[in-house]
């Protein structure tokens, strides 16, 4: 009963999102105030309905309702209540039902917090918002009904993938979509204000926030997914320039790159038509990740409900939104007004700089993703694109980036002199420089790119944190307002993760040992000791660990048990690493093949500076937080754009 | 006029990808399966230091001696490596194969550590410190092997480590069929 309630629901929030579709457009184009708040009604049903339908899907999981086709493929009645619950996004239906939540959310989100927008352009949005909503809850119903019975119903289930039973990718997609599907909003405004055909400084507050929203989540989410990929592969690495890592990493360069422009039109008014494209493109990114995902176009080792039925749904759906869009913004992009004109050394020369680098960053993701599959089509020949390729392209553009990256916050708006703001980085320059070079000597004298790049990371860290201490002397040691505060936190956390990336990726090593119980190794200054091997039963797996008993000089350290867990419903090893960590590195040991005759093989890394990639990013992400707190941008602070044009540039952003 | 073009840039990169994804799509290829681009036309470039010490760095001549050749890549960190090794070790005693094996990404020291423990079936062992003559083979990680013949021309490529099966059924009969 209560999955055909669910999917009633869902019936109906496909009729709600037609109306708030049409209607409010209808009535933003006649001025008719009545059909325009319909939206806003409608996006609250719209929301309510679709969360009762992803309420009766998680219903059927919970209590293991065999009867739901579904549940049957992706769950088990012996697993954890956390995978059941997490079970519900882990498979293509249902991570669709999460996306249309997530993106009815935001429509009630825009209708609610929006009360303060011109009429017309909430109508507008709404009514985007709700189109893009037809088109998932049509995919849903049409292609991929996660309420489909199956009668007599089986006595158990299937099981969810094995990889996916980790604490750390229960909430890695919420976290993921919250991101993509955030810049449904900000495509939405964007579309809006085509339709408006006005693009000014309030609109570019507006659309601030929502923006933020969607790259603080979109950080945090790819975090997660690295972190899980870091503990739960057992190869040491964090990032592997798999398709579905660059898919999620090209909405949220286009979303980093938007967030900077987004400033230059609240400031100056100008970059209007470029700031519009972005936001397309930023959600465009993030259906084209789901679309390379989902329809098998590529390969990946996330395969992940590929299928290339829905992969054509998804491609259509594409075309509509991202065609739509960009055929609109052809049309009417080019009659927005230009702005303010500045000198090329001005602060909206920096934030142009840092807007072209983190695009050509992302078109560089996009070829080396597409290469194979355009080469693989007009030739027949195969390649595979990977970290060479990534780490030849990708990294030296970052450098000019991070270079310019604390210069821009001492430039001025319109024009302004570039040795002032050099000289006042004197000190970030030589400690840059200091730790280069005792990088390239002391830590590892053969790889002196890395000792670069840990130089630019300083470099980032001591940068804003110094623009950050001369802006209090400056001040008079007042706080600043929380989006300075937010931009340095964020700036900073970016030298934290270039330092992580570097320690990990440059000056890790690795042992391969087979041991069998008594054995010793030596490693890193670590002795560490194979103490005992054994089985256990886990809730829906037997697992075999190994108790790894590490001592430095003599006296016990720390006790490290990697598992090898073999899940029985769906034959497939995972492997549970076992990290012991200080912040500063990670001891990390995974266990591999092996029997008593023989031994096991044991793998140990010593990551210098691993844990520093997450917290990094996670401090990204809480800048964003902190500079969305800011009372300026605070929903309903009633701001005329003509006051912000006019106003002393006390605050700049980031 | 120019300046809408430009606004028209977009929506024609977009329509050029639409259209490969649909072609993609329509034409049901399947992505996992790998071949190489190289198979059929002249081995890359090598050039690469030794492995050994007080040997000469290795050049594109051990690729044109008339004779057929296996180049592979490896690496000490990588556990596929140590699982064909085994067959190396054979092809270069039993067979007599002429085997050039390039450490990729491999500090030196440990490389040799590494075949010092585990026997060294290279005739010729290079070192690939930085990646870069990887990159131009086209590598997407270790191991990889290329049978190249005695004209230097890439006959097949293998990613992944190369199975008993793979020596039997190819790498034999290249060894034999292009002598």
């Amino acid at each position: 009963m209560i999955p055909e309630l669910g999917h009633f629901a869902l019936i109906l929030a496909l009729a709600v999102a037609l109306v708030q579709g049409i209607l409010p457009l209808l009535g933003a184009s006649r001025g008719d105030i009545r059909l325009m708040d319909l939206g806003r009604t409608a996006a609250l049903t719209q929301a309510l309905l679709v969360f009762v339908a992803f309420g009766a899907l998680t219903q059927a999981y919970v209590t293991s309702d065999f009867s739901v086709v579904n549940v049957v493929a992706n769950s088990h009645s012996a697993k954890p209540l956390l995978y059941k619950i997490s079970g519900v996004w882990g498979n293509h239906e249902g991570s669709m039902l999460l996306w249309a939540l997530i993106l009815a959310l935001f429509g009630a989100a825009v209708a609610v917090f929006g009360a303060g927008l011109p009429d017309t352009l909430r109508a507008r949005v709404l009514a985007i918002q709700a189109l893009i909503g037809v088109g998932f809850l049509a995919f849903l119903l049409f292609t991929s009904n996660p309420f489909e019975r199956v009668s007599p119903a089986p006595l158990d289930g299937n099981g969810l993938n094995p990889l996916l039973q980790d604490p750390g990718l229960a909430f890695h997609p919420p976290l993921l979509y919250l991101g993509y599907v955030g810049f449904s909003v900000t495509y939405a405004f964007a579309i809006a204000a085509l339709l408006e055909g006005r693009v000014d400084a309030a609109w570019a507050r507006w659309v601030r926030p929502w923006t933020l929203a969607a790259w603080c989540f979109l950080t945090l989410g790819i975090a997660l997914g690295s972190w899980w990929a870091y503990y739960i592969l057992g190869w040491g690495g964090f990032w592997f320039w798999d398709p579905v890592e660059n898919a999620s990493l090209m909405p949220w360069l286009a979303g980093t790159a938007l967030l900077h422009s987004a400033i230059v039109v609240e400031k100056r008014d100008s970059l209007k038509s470029w700031t519009v494209l972005l936001a397309i493109l930023a959600f465009s990114l993030s259906l084209l990740g789901t679309f390379l995902v989902r329809s098998g176009v590529l390969t990946s080792v996330h395969a992940f409900a590929q299928d290339p039925a829905r992969g054509m749904f998804i491609l259509a759906f594409l075309l509509l939104v991202t065609g739509g869009g960009l055929a609109l913004y052809a049309w009417r992009a080019p009659r927005l007004t230009p702005g303010g004109m500045f000198q090329p050394v001005s602060r909206e020369g920096a934030l142009i700089l840092n807007n072209l680098l983190l695009c050509t960053l992302a078109a560089t993701v996009l070829l080396g993703t597409l290469y194979p599959l355009f080469l693989d089509l007009l030739t027949g020949n195969k390649v595979s694109v990977g970290p060479p390729f990534f780490n030849a392209t990708f990294v030296p553009i970052c450098a000019p980036l991070f270079a310019a990256l604390c210069v821009g916050p001492y430039l001025g708006w319109k024009r302004a002199e570039i040795w002032p703001a050099l000289l006042k980085l004197r000190v970030a320059f030589i400690a840059a420089v200091v730790a280069a070079i005792v990088a390239a000597t002391a830590i590892d004298g053969r790889a002196t790119l890395a000792a670069l790049a840990f130089g630019f990371g300083v470099w980032l860290i001591v940068g804003s944190l110094g623009e950050f201490a001369q802006r209090l002397a400056r001040t008079g040691y007042r706080m600043p307002p929380r989006a300075a505060l937010g931009m340095t936190i964020a700036h900073a956390a970016m030298g934290v993760v270039v330092l992580g990336a570097v320690g990990t990726g440059a000056w890790n090593s690795e042992l391969m040992q087979t041991m069998k119980p008594g054995d010793r190794a030596q490693f890193h200054g670590f002795d560490v000791k194979l103490e005992r091997m054994e089985s256990l039963q886990g809730p829906n797996y037997i697992a075999e660990r190994a108790t790894l008993a590490v001592s430095v000089g003599g006296k016990s350290y720390t006790v490290l048990q990697p598992e090898r867990r073999l899940f029985a419903v769906q034959r497939r090893q995972v492997a549970e690493t076992a990290i012991h960590t200080n912040l500063l590195r990670d001891l990390y040991a995974t266990l591999g093949e092996g029997e008593a005759a023989n031994g096991w093989v044991i793998r140990l890394y010593y990551n210098p500076l691993a844990p520093w990639i997450w917290l990094g990013a996670a401090l990204c992400a809480l800048g964003g937080f902190v500079s969305l707190s800011d009372r300026r941008l605070r929903v309903g602070a009633p701001q005329g754009g003509k006051r912000a044009r006019t106003r002393p540039i006390a605050h700049p952003a980031e | 006029m120019n300046r809408r073009l430009l606004f028209l840039l977009p929506l024609a990169t977009l329509a050029l990808m639409a259209g490969f994804f649909a072609w993609s799509l329509l034409a049901g290829r399947d992505p996992a399966s790998i071949g190489s681009v190289l198979v059929g036309r002249p081995a890359p470039r090598l050039e690469v230091k030794a492995l050994r010490d007080d040997e000469p760095p290795l050049t594109d001549a051990l690729l044109r001696t008339g004779k057929p050749t296996i180049v592979n890549f490896f690496a000490s960190w990588c556990t596929p490596c140590l699982a064909e090794h085994p067959l190396f070790t054979r092809l270069a005693t039993r067979d007599g194969a002429v085997i050039v094996g390039v450490a990729w990404k491999n500090k030196p020291p440990e490389a040799r550590a590494w075949l010092k423990r585990l026997g060294d079936p290279y005739k010729f062992a290079g070192a690939d410190l930085d990646g870069r003559t990887g990159l131009d083979w086209g590598l997407s990680g270790v191991p990889e092997t290329y049978l190249v013949d005695g004209q230097g021309i890439v006959r097949r490529h293998f990613r992944g480590p190369i199975t008993e099966r793979d020596v039997n059924e190819t790498i034999l009969p290249f060894l034999k069929g292009a002598k």
